[in-house]
């Protein structure tokens, strides 16, 4: 790990405080999602189809509703009545209809899973009994979940209406290709055809799931006055906030979410399933519901990020400078559109210089379940294809994979994919740290293969909140919006503290509900420590300012002459130089200075800068068994400045697991009968600590200029290299290209038989 | 059906007659798979006929030069037992590599038994081993070779009012050992692809004299290949009579495509689970030097 | 339906409660007893989220019912620090950042300790194959292994006699 640049010229940053949750977190006192609860609550419970395509005939709920014990029964037809319309959801559009259609089927089923019919009642138990005396009368329809089929002329269609957007002409049969974005530069073809060497080749890969730990869960209460309390964990209660007062149809200041601790999300938690539902029930019933998703739900209705098919021509000059990029891409987007296609077409070639390219995506609806983000999402796919492509293309010309990449990476200046040219990005860095990185040059045995990738991800920055507020005695409270999701609490409390210039312990972080403090953009897109950093820093000048303030009204000198340094106010000019006045003195004499010292600010900074990521892999691979073993990992990382390194290191080290469940074990496996058969953790295999080493993250710091303290996002990035780099190795190890994900052993078992 | 009962029968006859009177009802040992699978709705059991308070169930005891392990007993106590681990290893890795180390403290390899999964880590070991097991029944207590239990998947040979109470390895002969290996995809905590359990005797001059190979997750139940210990017995374990050993497992095959591994990975596995089975085995035999 | 009556020690104190012969004895920590430390992540013995220790051992409490418990003796994460004193492997966890979102971490807890019970000085590996049926999807499990190991080394020290 490399020293922060001008580490001595900051107290804070750059340390690694124990952060203000960790007690109540290793205790079990910390309230998460499933934990709470209301007085008097009842517990709800959904009916989810077990069709993945069905017409809805009728749902006859008179027998559930004579069961003693239930108090409220909601269907499709409890929802209001809304217009297609698009609205902020999460980290970008979408349709309000969909989202509300995807908390409960109008009219058709459309994934094995989607909630039809929901219960609420004096006890689980009562609540799952009233679940199977509901009948419903389904026409079960045809289904198609595979990418591929579902672009079929014959395929089984989600929707009559759906014509696809983004061909030049408005085509004129439905489809269940819901969108194509191409973007061009150059003349691709005449380079490829020109090029000294190309690469042609298909990936795919199933969908995954983002897998937090902690199921979907919500209280809510539909007050007498109209009112709406919501209690649940989420990345962002705004968010949920926005969301639930439009399906419902209420005014969003009757509607106050009360965010709780989130056990991971990973952008699978940027949207709702439950909410609206419960307040419905409240609403009927007149007291708190409860709803929870058991695992099984958790797979079969909320998550996955997109499968993919991708196909990749990719040419460079004898001297390895890439000439061409013709990326076709196809996403999977489950029964309604989303925004991962957008995003895998700006992560696609963007990180290096090519002159030519002809990036092309396809969104492709089916009978799974309306997609989510999942860290960096769009990403992961298409840098698999690309880089895997680019590994090949290095591999026929001789030259070492990351020289290839050095001679094209993207500096300052050049430009991005969508339209702005790069700032003070560390790509470069990464990859030259890499290469000089003991572990590149490490020796490998037999059966071992090593590989690299690296990857873009844009971040973001976006609107945030923060208010910092002095007690009685000068204690300092920060108080913002955005769920902490993995140390963002004690990264406040740093910029906090060394902007104020006083001791980390001396700070407090709340996470507000929405009531209690002014809109944050949810958190996710790498943006919380970037831009609601932003906002506690401002907000704790101000409170600089408003305290130097009063310090002159109590020496009576002029402002101009009381200076801030090391956490109290300094007299310097006038009879009274030299004296000081800490945070405490001055809150103790605020009353007669002019009344509480506090400040809010909020921000919507769009100065952030991109995350850049570098990832080496070495592999064991079984010969007579095909199980590929992570023998080392090493991550490179622009990471800005590390406000806490060790929660920087945290998302380094889970992203790239996550990347590597991703690439060996983890998919969505639907069978013929459309529906999914590995909705639990048993056989959706995500990495257990015995797969592993240690991930060893090498912070690359090359602060944001736009940033008082340098900071870039670090969240997303980590996932995005692992696909192809572990790829790679496990290629090297045997001899084949790996081009389909999962990398399984019986998979690479078949690729090496075919070989051999 | 809702559960409707929870007993706690304190004597073998309680249990039997808890079982014969209430054919919704089942024992629960470790429950590591009954709960999962009433949690999941696949077990419809109307009641639960608790065993682990039955004085006798949950131990090891000795069995003149054998075994003998109660129905209660989790597969990590396995491990505490000194006299076993030396005398049959195999059996002992093989319940040990069953879930997690929480999964173990709780289940047991009468339940892995009982469950009928072809993929039961510890069931080719035993069948291997040349394992028996106890039945206490409404008329009586019977004694058959475990691979009698299962049927199919999910079905045994267990008539109404019948449990398993105990299991019993035989006296482990001069110059035998045994082993268990499987293929998962992860490390840990996946159900076994393909499992193998070898059990072998080797004389003074390292031949082979007696050979038991069992494979599972290959066929609807866990198979004893008896082509395959024939293959062995009388070799040097020479490189022909391994690959006629790995030959006959392979032969002996019927496994399905699921979304745990397709029928070539399986029969290719099982022979080189086999193989690799047979030399620990060897190995711990004293058979090479 | 009748409902079971039980009684049991809970971190070192006598507990009752009604349950049903089918409930989970997860279901009674969290929902009778509120002790909600204790946390579901699948309901299946994956997760390890709902470890807790039954008569020394530790378990996964959604695989065991709650009628099991009469007469036994459970410890759950509650029970793991000594009054506002943590225990080692909770201040290390706190130390190495071994949490990001914290859901996962009442189980790792629980477990890690129960090896730091009887294994004071365990490898790498066997740290990573012990923890094995507790999953974390935030830290990619780095930290976490380093702050069991931290423990152990700071458990031995504490247990060596001047």
């Amino acid at each position: 790990m490399n020293a922060p640049e001008k580490k001595d010229s900051f107290r804070l940053v750059g340390t690694r405080p124990v952060r203000p949750d960790g007690v109540e977190k290793v205790t079990g006192k910390a309230v998460f999602g499933p934990d709470y609860k209301a007085a008097n609550m009842l517990q709800g419970a959904i009916l989810r189809s077990p069709h993945p395509h069905a017409r809805i005939r009728s749902v006859d709920t008179k027998k559930a509703a004579a069961l003693p014990g239930v108090k409220a029964i909601v269907t499709g037809d409890d929802f209001p009545n809304l217009e297609d319309a698009v609205v902020q959801m999460g980290e970008a559009a979408g349709n309000i209809a969909d989202l509300a259609r995807n908390c409960m089927a109008v009219g058709k089923v459309l994934y094995e899973g989607h909630a039809l019919a929901a219960v609420a009642a004096t006890s689980e138990a009562i609540a799952q009994e009233a679940l199977g005396l509901i009948d419903v009368d389904y026409e079960v329809l045809p289904h198609v979940t595979g990418i591929l089929d579902a672009m079929r002329e014959d395929a089984p269609l989600l929707y009559e209406d759906n014509f696809t957007k983004g061909l030049d002409e408005k085509p004129e049969k439905p489809s269940n290709v819901s969108m194509r974005i191409q973007q061009t530069q150059g003349d691709t073809e005449a380079a490829l055809k020109s090029a000294a060497a190309t690469v042609t080749a298909r990936y795919t890969m199933p969908p995954v799931h983002q897998g937090y730990i902690e199921p979907h869960a919500c209280v809510v209460t539909w007050k007498a006055d109209g009112k709406l309390d919501v209690w649940c964990s989420s990345q962002g209660a705004f968010n949920v906030r926005s969301l639930v007062a439009t399906i419902l149809n209420v005014e969003m200041g009757h509607v106050r979410v009360m965010p709780l601790e989130i056990g991971g999300g990973f952008g699978g938690k940027t949207t709702i399933y439950l909410e609206p539902v419960a307040a419905l029930l409240s609403k009927k019933a007149g007291r708190p519901v409860r709803l929870t998703m058991d695992r099984a739900d958790v797979f079969r209705a909320s998550g996955p990020a997109p499968g993919a098919v991708v196909d990749v021509s990719l040419g460079a000059d004898a001297e390895g400078k890439l000439v061409a990029a013709d990326v076709e891409f196809r996403y999977s987007a489950g029964t309604s559109p989303g925004n991962e296609t957008h995003a895998g077409l700006i992560s696609s070639v963007g990180h290096y210089r090519i002159a030519n390219f002809r990036v092309t995506g396809w969104e492709v609806l089916s009978n799974m379940p309306k997609h989510a983000a999942y860290r960096a999402p769009g990403a992961p796919q298409v840098n698999f294809a690309l880089e895997s492509a680019l590994n090949d293309l290095a591999a026929k010309l001789g030259i070492d994979p990351l020289d290839m990449r050095i001679k094209n990476a993207v500096v300052p200046g050049d430009m991005t994919m969508h339209g702005t040219p790069y700032g003070e990005i560390g790509l470069l860095e990464c990859l030259e740290a890499a290469k000089a990185h003991p572990h590149y040059s490490a020796s490998l045995g037999p059966n071992q293969g090593r590989g690299i990738a690296c990857s873009y991800w844009v971040n973001y920055g976006g609107p945030s909140t923060a208010s910092v507020a002095i007690g009685e005695d000068g204690s300092v409270m920060v108080i913002e919006g955005n769920p902490d999701i993995g140390g963002s609490r004690a990264s406040m409390a740093i910029m906090a503290a060394e902007t104020l210039g006083i001791d980390y312990d001396n700070v407090t972080v709340t996470i507000a509900d929405t009531g209690s403090v002014g809109y944050s953009m949810l958190t996710g897109g790498s943006r919380t420590t970037f831009a609601t950093g932003k906002a506690v820093i401002e907000a704790a000048q101000t409170v600089i300012d408003i305290m130097r303030a009063r310090a002159a009204k109590l020496w009576g000198c002029s402002v101009d002459d009381v200076a801030w340094s090391d956490g109290e106010a300094r007299c310097t000019g006038g009879e009274k130089a030299g004296e000081t006045l800490s945070i405490g003195n001055i809150a103790a004499k605020a009353d007669s200075t002019g009344g509480p010292i506090s400040a809010e600010s909020s921000v919507n900074p769009n100065d952030f800068l991109p995350g850049f990521a570098v990832h080496i892999c070495d592999v064991d691979v079984d010969p007579e068994t095909g199980h590929a073993s992570i023998g080392r990992y090493t991550a490179f990382q622009d990471v800005g400045r590390a406000i806490h390194p060790s929660y920087v290191e945290g998302q380094m080290q889970g992203g790239a697991v996550q990347g590597i469940g991703w690439a060996l074990n983890e998919a969505y496996l639907y069978n013929e009968d459309g529906k999914l058969d590995n909705p639990g953790f048993l056989d959706y295999r995500m990495p257990v600590a015995s797969d592993l080493p240690m991930i060893d993250a090498v912070m690359i710091e090359k602060p944001n200029p736009a940033h008082p303290y340098g900071v870039k996002g670090v969240g997303e990035v980590p996932i995005v290299p692992p696909l192809a780099t572990v790829a790679h190795a496990v290629s090297n190890a045997t001899g084949s290209p790996m081009r389909d994900l999962p990398l399984t052993p019986d998979r690479i078992y078949g690729l090496m038989q075919s070989k051999a | 059906m809702a559960l409707s009962a929870f007993h706690t029968p304190e004597t073998i006859e309680q249990a039997v007659a808890l079982l014969a009177g209430d054919p919704s009802a089942r024992p629960l040992s470790g429950g590591t798979d009954l709960i999962v699978q009433m949690q999941s709705g696949r077990s419809e059991a109307g009641a639960i006929v608790d065993i682990k308070r039955i004085a006798g169930l949950n131990g090891i005891r000795s069995d003149g030069d054998g075994f003998v392990i109660g129905a209660a007993t989790p597969c990590t106590a396995l491990k505490e037992d000194a006299a076993l681990v030396a005398a049959w290893p195999g059996v002992v890795e093989a319940a040990n590599l069953i879930g997690s180390v929480q999964v173990r403290n709780r289940a047991t390899m009468a339940g892995n038994l009982c469950n009928a999964s072809p993929a039961a880590d510890s069931v080719p070991a035993l069948v291997a081993a040349g394992a028996t097991c106890l039945i206490a029944g409404p008329s009586g207590e019977r004694e058959v070779p475990v691979e009698a239990i299962p049927v199919a998947p999910s079905k045994t040979s267990l008539q109404a009012g019948e449990m398993v109470t105990a299991i019993k390895l035989p006296k482990r002969s001069a110059g035998g050992s045994d082993a268990y290996l499987r293929s998962i995809p992860r490390t840990e905590m996946d159900i076994a692809v393909v499992g193998a359990g070898a059990n072998i005797t080797v004389d003074a001059e390292g031949v082979c004299t007696s050979a038991r190979i069992a494979i599972g997750a290959a066929a609807p139940t866990v198979v004893l290949v008896e082509d395959a210990g024939k293959a062995l017995e009388g070799s040097g374990f020479d490189d022909a009579a391994m690959e006629a050993m790995a030959q006959a497992v392979r032969n002996a095959c019927k496994p399905i495509d699921d979304k745990r591994g397709t029928i070539e990975y399986r029969i290719a596995m099982a022979g080189v689970l086999a193989k690799r089975t047979v030399m620990i085995a060897r190995e711990r035999a004293g058979g090479t030097a | 339906m009748s409902k079971l009556h039980v009684t049991t020690s809970v971190n070192g104190d006598e507990r009752e409660f009604l349950c049903g012969p089918g409930e989970t004895l997860l279901d009674v920590l969290r929902d009778e007893l509120d002790m909600t430390g204790t946390k579901e992540g699948c309901g299946s013995g994956d997760c390890g989220a709902c470890t807790i220790m039954l008569d020394g051992e530790m378990v996964c409490s959604c695989l065991v019912m709650a009628a099991e418990a009469q007469g036994r003796v459970i410890g759950t994460i509650e029970g793991v620090a000594e009054g506002s004193e943590l225990h080692p492997v909770q201040r290390t966890f706190l130390d190495h950042a071994a949490l990001q979102c914290g859901f996962c971490t009442p189980g790792f807890i629980v477990a890690a300790k129960a090896l730091l019970d009887r294994n004071p000085d365990p490898t790498e590996t066997e740290v990573r194959y012990w923890l094995a049926g507790n999953l974390c999807r935030c830290t990619g499990y780095d930290k976490i292994i380093r702050a069991v190991m931290d423990a152990a080394a700071e458990l031995r020290q504490e247990r060596t006699p001047a």
